[in-house]
């Protein structure tokens, strides 16, 4: 796998590090001279001094022949840039952007963007719960459509506690697929009745989280 | 006619008066208040300070009823990105962007973004000059120009 990383600092350093040490072939593009030069001793000659928003040095890059294209700079409109003109110009199939501004995730994926990783969403969801909230936390976004996994905690004064699962009126294209009760994993049927502390794993439409959120265990705050 | 402007340099504040002096609902957007000085008096429109890559920035400029949006920052990400918020988050009807680097000018402008490579543009008008053609009218450096 020929993997572009673009953008040197401390996250492309460590992920350009990592998949090579892996064996994969990888490529990091830096456009600041001070930064590859530090960087190249130990790395080698894995970086390219570049700015990755020029076509040209995406184009020495051999960006035509990448199999994922992964923007991890502190700008988020350089990540954008950097992984539409992968997408569209040099038919990259996987392009992977780091997003600073979790507002800007919409976007991202509305303009085609395969993946993309909100650092800030991440922990902000795990200092959240660590408050015990009952907010929906997103373990995964399948590649596909606009499905996602997420896992909830119910609290003791959710309206979905003591309820049914059969009665709790959930939003369209939502699915709840296990229950997390104390050590077990349970396969729920509708006669099922959520508990107080239930963590619930969902499957369902990311434009319905919040509508979920609100059924199953609004934070407290909202 | 609503038009959010973003940047305040100097071709945005030349754009963002006459505009305004023509009788148009012009707000200018920069997150560095200095800029503003630009605008000359006559400018009759409003002037938001914020990081126009933010959501909340664009609504407090009105972008929510605006007819045209144009970015002129020094950057072209963003300028290529807050055209696309525009565009497909605020569905702006009509979205113009300024871009320096023709590749990018070429590529974005084939992903529907309306361009103007400023690049291009000149160096076109400098390419007749030079051999030898008329030095374009609207160009001239005259009062009766403006």
């Amino acid at each position: 796998m020929y993997a572009i990383i673009a953008g040197g600092g401390r996250v492309g350093y460590y992920l350009a590090k990592t998949l090579a040490a892996e064996g994969h072939e990888v490529l990091l593009i830096e456009k600041c001279s001070t930064v590859s030069n530090e960087v190249r001793p130990v790395l080698g000659d894995i970086i390219l001094e570049g700015d990755a928003c020029e076509t040209r040095t995406m184009e020495i890059a051999g960006v035509n022949r990448a199999d994922v294209v992964a923007a991890v700079t502190g700008e988020d409109d350089d990540n954008l840039v950097i992984c539409q003109l992968a997408k569209q110009r040099f038919g990259v199939k996987r392009t992977i952007a780091r997003v600073n501004n979790p507002q800007n995730e919409e976007l991202f994926a509305r303009l085609g963007i395969d993946q993309t990783v909100s650092s800030t969403k991440i922990i902000y969801n795990l200092i959240e719960q660590e408050m015990e909230t009952g907010l929906v936390v997103p373990l995964s976004t399948l590649r596909r459509g606009n499905l996602e996994l997420v896992e909830v905690t119910v609290t003791p004064i959710s309206p979905s506690a003591n309820h049914k699962l059969a009665d709790i009126n959930l939003p369209e294209q939502c699915l709840i697929i296990t229950v997390l009760r104390g050590e077990r994993a349970i396969i729920p049927n509708g006669d099922m009745v959520i508990e107080p502390h239930d963590s619930l794993v969902a499957i369902l439409d990311v434009r319905r989280e919040k509508e979920f959120r609100e059924v199953i265990a609004p934070s407290r705050r909202s | 006619m609503k038009v959010v402007i973003l940047g305040c340099g100097r071709m945005a504040a030349r754009l963002a008066t006459h505009l305004s002096v023509a009788g148009h609902d012009v707000s200018v957007i920069d997150y560095d208040a200095s800029q503003f000085q630009r605008l000359s008096s006559d400018f009759k429109g409003k002037k938001v300070l914020g990081d126009g890559t933010e959501q909340d920035t664009l609504r407090r400029a009105g972008i929510e009823s605006a007819e045209v949006f144009v970015a002129i920052t020094q950057g072209d990400n963003r300028n290529i990105m807050t055209s696309q918020i525009a565009r497909v988050i605020f569905g702006v009807p009509r979205v113009y962007t300024r871009v320096k680097d023709p590749a990018r000018a070429e590529c974005f402008g084939q992903m529907g973004l309306k361009t103007f490579c400023t690049t291009i543009l000149v160096a076109s008008y400098l390419e007749d000059a030079v051999m030898g053609g008329a030095f374009p009218e609207k160009l001239e450096n005259t009062p009766a120009a403006h």
